[in-house]
């Protein structure tokens, strides 16, 4: 990937200045140039209103693939200030993954005041962290995170980039790829290195689960996947475990960004709602048959610790905020128990909550297609089973306390 | 005010499934809707246009047969129709189709507004809207359940993991809708039939200037090597009797194996 500027259509309205994350561009002679900062990041190619500044990719088959080394995971932080779980699970598979490659795992950490997390980073196995901190990237944002990743990207070139295929991730990993036309694949649930070729091969569901596909990004760099929450283990904690910290400097102005964050709503309708980090979740349908009856749910998931779920006729109803719904249509979950109370399991259910580690499916119709995807079913009426399910949990907590 | 929409045709993925003995996706007898986030993003170009007028062009790539999704499309309110089709656009990834959908759209010309779609519901992979805007040099807000527009800024809500974001953009801007931002309309017979009887304009690879070596299998960096059908290995067990007793027979079940 190369970038240069047209000298005859530079205007030297100097837009493109407060655009560079990394200060890499100069006026000389009243025209733009790039100083050695320069990490063909691509920003300032956005900035110029004249078309001056030209980004230049790599066609197929273009790319030298031997001068990309090293697995990096970028990491995310959450509206509390804490590492996203699935930034640790990707650092644990990620471990993996590298050794296989004799290479190792860098985490990028984009925010403002992460110090903390990168030494997290570090002791859920990487061996590096790339700390960008700027008061303009406290919360993600599309263009600044895409332009500092792009950034770090084209001057580190690592031989495979992975992502949280959380809303963050997917909007970020597409624009970066798009950028620098990189092979991407999305919300993959397994990955391995092949022995031979030593390739990176993605597998992921797609026509709503029903057919699983196995992706290659063969001739470009870096690698790209997105990878599901919940799906790969991360290491234990290991506070001890040391890495190397790289501060990357970025100047960032406020006003060449071109979206703002006016405001960030917590969803506390009902209780613990968070269902793509959940390690349990405890799901209504239609079932219920009215929606005051969600309480009954609610009460279930607080004494095994869990959040609640629903299905899409529920929401569509209006009986419980879209934000709880499992399936394609709503969220994909993948905890280590999903208790299914009073769905019947439509398709579009089933791809959302199907590669649960345990299912429960609590139904009246023996023939429900839920019970196909169960680990442990019961045929009955749920208004006799959840309350007996409630009691006999806090009966048995009662025991051990 | 001037929008664009992106949708696709896609099999009803209800239906879909791999044959076990090639382990190819069967997509004979089929049928082929709208992506669903797609009625979406129309309904609320639509409801734009009918609150500050403009025009709403509807855009698809797909072969000659997605026509019937745009005139679909037509029914419930687009304008004018716009279908990219060339041989050469077959086996585009993400990344290649957001190249071709942005050729189309700088054909267009003048915009204020992208939709799409979230995702589609074939791929569900969510990377082309991305793909579109960075290949445009617009900015992005996708996962939108809310939309407030004022001049020339949009104001958006977003669907995230466990919040709602409000994100203040400049137009143009695409945005990806999802399913919860409105209840799309279902149009009436007579709109149907004034539909069919609406051009869809038809554009090859020359007439977007679209370059071989970006589309179809060759702009593609990304390749499916397998399909195969998911494993359920899952040998469910029935507890049968006493709905109270099943219940407790569960949980002991659940609290032995340290599930809970």
């Amino acid at each position: 990937m190369a970038i240069y500027i047209e000298k005859a259509k530079c205007t030297g309205c100097k837009l493109c200045i407060p655009s560079c994350p990394y200060g890499a561009i100069d006026m000389v002679d009243d025209k733009a140039e790039f100083n050695e900062n320069c990490t063909s990041c691509g920003a300032c190619a956005y900035a110029c209103p004249t078309g001056a500044i030209v980004l230049e990719m790599a066609g197929k088959g273009e790319v030298d693939t031997t001068q990309y080394k090293g697995l990096w995971v970028v990491g995310e932080v959450t509206t509390e200030g804490r590492l996203a779980m699935v930034t640790a699970e990707l650092i644990g598979e990620g471990r993996k993954l590298a050794d296989e490659l004799d290479t190792d795992v860098s985490a990028v950490l984009i925010g403002h005041e992460i110090e903390d997390l990168a030494r997290r980073a570090a002791g859920y196995g990487a061996d590096r962290v790339f700390v960008v901190d700027h008061p303009t990237l406290k919360r993600y944002r599309t263009q600044p995170f895409t332009n500092v990743l792009t950034g770090l990207i084209n001057q580190h070139k690592p031989e495979i980039v992975l992502i949280g295929a959380t809303t963050m991730g997917r909007d970020l990993a597409s624009r970066v790829a798009a950028r620098i036309k990189a092979g991407l694949t999305a919300d993959c649930t397994e990955l391995t290195i092949n022995a031979e070729t030593k390739l990176l091969e993605q597998t992921r569901p797609a026509f709503g689960g029903n057919v699983m596909a196995t992706i290659l990004c063969e001739f470009t760099r870096p690698q790209m996947a997105t990878v599901r929450p919940k799906v790969m283990a991360p290491l234990e904690l290991d506070e001890s475990r040391e890495a190397e910290i790289i501060h990357i400097p970025v100047s960032i102005e406020e006003k060449s960004i071109a979206t703002k964050i006016i405001e960030v709503i917590k969803d506390d309708s009902g209780s613990h709602v968070n269902l793509t980090e959940a390690d349990i979740i405890v799901s209504g349908g239609r079932g219920l048959g009215d929606p005051k009856y969600f309480a009954l749910i609610e009460e279930l998931a607080d004494v095994v610790g869990g959040s609640v779920g629903a299905s899409r006729a529920t929401v569509d109803a209006g009986w419980i905020p879209a934000t709880h719904q499992v399936g394609q249509t709503g969220k994909t979950v993948h905890p280590k128990l999903y208790i299914a109370c009073g769905i019947s399991g439509a398709v579009q259910h089933l791809a959302g909550m199907s590669s649960s580690d345990c299912i429960v499916a609590i139904n009246k119709d023996p023939d429900a297609p839920i019970f196909g995807v169960a680990h442990y079913g019961i045929v009955g009426d749920l208004f006799e089973v959840v309350p007996a399910m409630i009691e006999a949990i806090k009966e048995r907590r009662g025991d051990s306390a | 005010m001037n929008i664009i929409v992106c949708i696709k045709q896609v099999p009803d993925t209800s239906e879909v499934r791999i044959d076990p003995e090639t382990n190819t996706i069967i997509r004979e007898g089929v049928p082929s809707i709208i992506n669903p986030f797609d009625e979406n993003a129309i309904e609320q170009a639509v409801q734009l246009v009918e609150e500050f007028g403009g025009k709403v062009t509807v855009l698809s790539m797909g072969p000659p047969q997605a026509e019937a999704a745009l005139r679909e499309a037509m029914a419930m309110g687009c304008d004018e129709a716009v279908l990219v089709s060339d041989r050469c656009f077959a086996a585009s990834d993400t990344l290649a189709t957001s190249y071709v959908l942005s050729a189309a759209i700088r054909r267009i010309g003048e915009y204020d507004l992208i939709f799409t779609g979230k995702q589609a519901f074939d791929g569900d992979t969510a990377q082309v809207p991305p793909g579109i805007a960075e290949q445009l040099g617009i900015p992005q807000v996708t996962f939108a359940i809310g939309l407030e527009v004022e001049g020339k800024k949009a104001r958006v809500r977003r669907l995230l993991e466990d919040e709602f974001e409000v994100v203040e953009a400049r137009m143009p801007v695409l945005i990806s809708c999802v399913k919860q931002m409105n209840d799309p309309r279902r149009p009436g017979i007579k709109a149907k039939l004034a539909a069919k009887k609406k051009e869809v304009t038809v554009w090859d690879s020359a007439c977007i200037e679209a370059k071989a070596c970006l589309c179809g299998f060759d702009g593609s960096p990304t390749r499916v090597v397998r399909t195969f059908a998911p494993t359920r290995d899952i040998e469910g067990e029935k507890f049968e009797g006493e709905p109270a007793e099943c219940a407790v027979t569960l949980v002991e079940r659940l609290i032995g194996e340290k599930i809970i």
